[in-house]
């Protein structure tokens, strides 16, 4: 049985292990795969968006043809009245596209006819000429209306109504959420917050859908009542912010409950030995050192409740409206997106592709107030190493 | 004049300051439980409570008992149809299927539905139906003379099981029901595998010091709090029109003609949801792996195992109830999504099973949006009832969840 030592050497040496290599690479795979689904995300928006903003728009100009014309004419009398049409426009009639190529005095176009695969026909005196524009960045982040029938894409109304619905929630959630976080952490005993953890688990667990359900036939009715049908509309941002707010409000409590926990006990011992009470202690000393894992606690719960969704598109109202009421319906982007994507819209139109540039601002939003809230905790671990 | 007092005088105000401290945070804590206690009361007051019901022949007028027509011989509900429906209509049941050959099941729906007719007018929520009963009787005797208030338990057994109907008294939620489970099975399918493989990189192979792992995991970590219609859209973008042949079934050659649902399937739906919880099953599993001692890599490590033997034979088995706890929770997360599922496009109104990946679907939280969503106020009841069904579905799985994790704990060998 003696074996040489070179031999057992040999046999111990360190092998390539290639089924080892290929199991390692398909694990690097997977993680991957995250990296692959935020660029999915990132191309598919910003493609979206771009077809939104190229996407042209046929505006009435309120001219007209002031004559017949044949398929081969180039130069269009039109009557004078209506928007001025400039040099290099391009215009439609009826079906046919075609771009202005001088005008030589205010009642006559020179135009290339048939354009962009469209063909040249004969069209009849009075038709309505139209102007072909895109929306611009200027006009979707400052107009304040948004009504894709006349071509108005102001994204400020959905912005406004999503910020009004998340600034109730915070509303509600961050004094109830700190309540409860410093309730369990610095007074309930361990069997208190034994049965109490499981309640905010299941208020966090409840489908948002059901959430909606409750808004509009449980808030809403309530706030009716207390407030006024004539002062409270049925559809309204308060009941919608005021759901969402209890549907952050257990992420706010265990975060907060974390970042208290996380506050090393002898800052409250030397509190109490300095004389100060329990609500003292809590207040001016633990709040105060926990105070960046609190902020990072709520603004995950503020991009929470801006992506919230079913909540806003059953009980806040199904269209944009720019009001600073709380009481009134508006819809928020989120809803904006399920109700336009909830019908039946064809995939080249405007619409459709508008719930990707919102999808686009929400998106940014959320992620720069998550990548805040990281950096935030972050810097607070280390504070307490 | 109490020592406390006399050795400062703001004591007692600070004392009661702390006091009132106490019942303030005490009071936010039980706002939650009321809140719950009212979210799930609002639910069951929707779900059961009187309504005024017309029909077109009243059940009694022909010597019926709604409860029992089931027991009544075939011979005689044949009959009745044979009374009350023109030829015409019988003739296309019996093209549908012959009489003979139905059951009395089949044969006593078909008696209330095309002979008796009945129609909800209005509908009261269980409270009131119980304290108001009698206000409510004269109200209905008033307003529709012809109606009869009967008592409804909109979540029964037979709304579970019958399809979707546009008539709330027969509509149902097996079709939702069972679109929910295809979609969460599909969602562990491709989560789970994916999620545990990504957890392993990063728990044990990746070095923290190299850029691109540590960008893996910021790119997790803020995956997790991208809203989910955001998930809905690049669904949409990639599942449903990108991939449409492969999710669709036409590549496969696995859709008859005809009934394609154009990539809006149960398949396209499911992944989208897979997506959605995999950074939650990659945490989940990662703080699973994690919770394995270093002392148990490092005994098989000295027995000579390979990375892959120590991970498989050692990590993963200890691993295992952590990682499935994690995904069931996760999972309980799908199950409850509605917007995604609107924006891949959901069918609103099908009253058939999904059957296969690439059916049309439609799912338990999108009923209850749908319903809600109603003007008319009995879908509410009928939203409530769907709700009811689903909070079950979600307690058996998360129950399912505490239980594994229960036992993990006692079997822990560390």
């Amino acid at each position: 049985m003696d074996e040489p030592v070179s031999s057992v050497a040999q046999r111990l040496r360190r092998r390539p292990r290639r089924v080892e290599a290929v199991i390692q690479a398909v694990l690097f795979a997977s993680g991957l795969l995250s990296i692959l689904v935020t660029i999915g995300i990132v191309y598919e928006l910003a493609k979206g968006a771009w077809g939104f903003f190229t996407h042209p728009l046929w505006e009435d100009t309120n001219k007209a043809l002031a004559a017949d014309v044949a398929p081969e004419d180039t130069l269009l009398p039109v009557t004078e009245a209506g928007r001025d049409i400039p040099p290099g426009a391009v215009v439609q009639i009826e079906d046919e596209i075609m771009q202005v190529v001088a005008v030589p005095d205010p009642t006559h176009l020179q135009v290339q006819r048939g354009l962009r695969g469209t063909r040249a026909t004969a069209h009849r005196a009075g038709l309505d000429l139209f102007l072909e524009s895109r929306v611009s960045l200027v006009e979707f982040f400052t107009h304040t209306r948004w009504v894709p029938q006349t071509g108005d894409f102001g994204i400020l109304p959905l912005v406004n109504a999503t910020l009004m619905v998340s600034l109730i929630a915070m509303l509600v959630a961050l004094p109830l959420g700190l309540a409860m976080a410093i309730y369990l952490s610095e007074y309930a005993s361990p069997r208190m917050a034994q049965v109490l953890k499981p309640v905010l688990e299941i208020l966090a667990g409840v489908p948002t859908v059901v959430y909606g359900y409750f808004a509009l036939t449980f808030v809403t009715p309530l706030l009716r009542r207390l407030l006024g049908a004539d002062v409270v509309e049925i559809y309204n941002m308060a009941s919608a912010g005021i759901v969402v707010g209890i549907l952050v409000t257990p992420l706010v409590a265990s975060m907060s409950e974390d970042a208290l926990r996380a506050v090393p006990n002898s800052l409250r011992e030397a509190a109490y030995a300095l004389g100060a009470t329990k609500l003292e202690t809590a207040l001016q000393v633990v709040v105060p050192a926990a105070f960046s894992g609190l902020a990072a606690a709520f603004i995950v719960a503020v991009s929470r409740a801006i992506g919230e969704t079913m909540i806003v598109a059953l009980a806040a109202g199904a269209g944009p409206n720019f009001t600073f009421n709380p009481f009134k319906a508006a819809e928020t982007m989120t809803g904006h997106i399920v109700r336009i994507s909830g019908g039946d819209l064809s995939y080249d139109s405007i619409d459709y592709n508008s719930i990707f540039a919102i999808g686009l601002v929400l998106f940014v939003m959320t992620l720069g107030l998550n990548l805040l809230s990281q950096r935030i905790v972050a810097r607070f671990r280390e504070e307490y190493r | 004049m109490n020592a406390a007092a006399r050795f400062h005088p703001n004591l007692p105000a600070r004392h009661r300051r702390a006091r009132w401290g106490l019942v303030l945070f005490q009071s936010a804590t039980l706002f939650g439980i009321v809140v719950l206690m009212a979210l799930l009361y609002n639910i069951v007051n929707g779900a059961f409570g009187l309504a005024a019901v017309r029909y077109r022949i009243y059940p009694g007028d022909l010597g019926l008992d709604l409860t029992t027509i089931t027991a009544l011989p075939p011979e005689q509900l044949r009959g009745l149809l044979a009374a009350y429906l023109s030829p015409g209509q019988l003739r296309t049941l019996e093209r549908e299927k012959p009489l003979d050959q139905r059951s009395a099941d089949e044969l006593a729906r078909l008696v209330v539905e095309r002979v008796l007719r009945p129609k909800v007018l209005d509908t009261w929520p269980l409270v009131p139906s119980l304290l108001h009963t009698r206000e409510i009787v004269a109200e209905v005797q008033q307003k529709y003379p012809d109606a009869e208030v009967r008592w409804m338990a909109w979540f029964n057994q037979r709304f579970l099981s019958r399809p979707q109907s546009s008539d709330p008294i027969r509509a149902g939620v097996r079709t939702a029901i069972l679109g929910s489970l295809w979609l969460v099975g599909i969602a562990a399918l491709t989560a789970l595998p994916l999620g545990v493989a990504a957890a392993i990189y990063l728990e044990e192979y990746a070095r923290r010091d190299r850029w691109f792992n540590r960008l893996i995991q910021t790119n997790i970590n803020n995956l997790a709090g991208v809203p989910s219609i955001i998930y809905g859209i690049l669904g949409l973008a990639i599942f449903v029109r990108a991939l449409e042949p492969v999710t669709s079934g036409a590549l496969f050659g696995a859709v008859p003609e005809g009934v394609t649902a154009n990539g809006r399937t149960v398949l396209s739906g499911g992944l989208t949801l897979g997506l959605l919880v995999l950074p939650i099953v990659i945490i989940n599993a990662q703080e699973a792996i994690r919770a394995v001692p270093a002392s148990l890599r490092e005994a098989a490590y000295a027995l000579g195992a390979t990375k892959w033997q120590v991970i498989w034979h050692h990590v993963l088995p200890n691993a295992l109830a952590g990682i499935m706890t994690g995904t069931i929770l996760a999972l309980s997360r799908a199950l409850g999504e509605t917007a995604p599922l609107v924006v891949v496009g959901a069918s609103t109104f099908i009253t058939f099973d999904p059957t296969s990946p690439f059916s049309k679907f439609t799912a338990l939280p999108i009923q209850i949006y749908q319903w809600t969503a109603r003007p008319q106020p009995v879908f509410r009841n009928l939203a409530a009832a769907a709700s009811i069904a689903l909070l079950v579905m979600l307690f058996v799985l998360n129950g399912t969840a505490v239980y594994i994790r229960y036992r993990a704990r006692r079997s822990q060998r560390w």
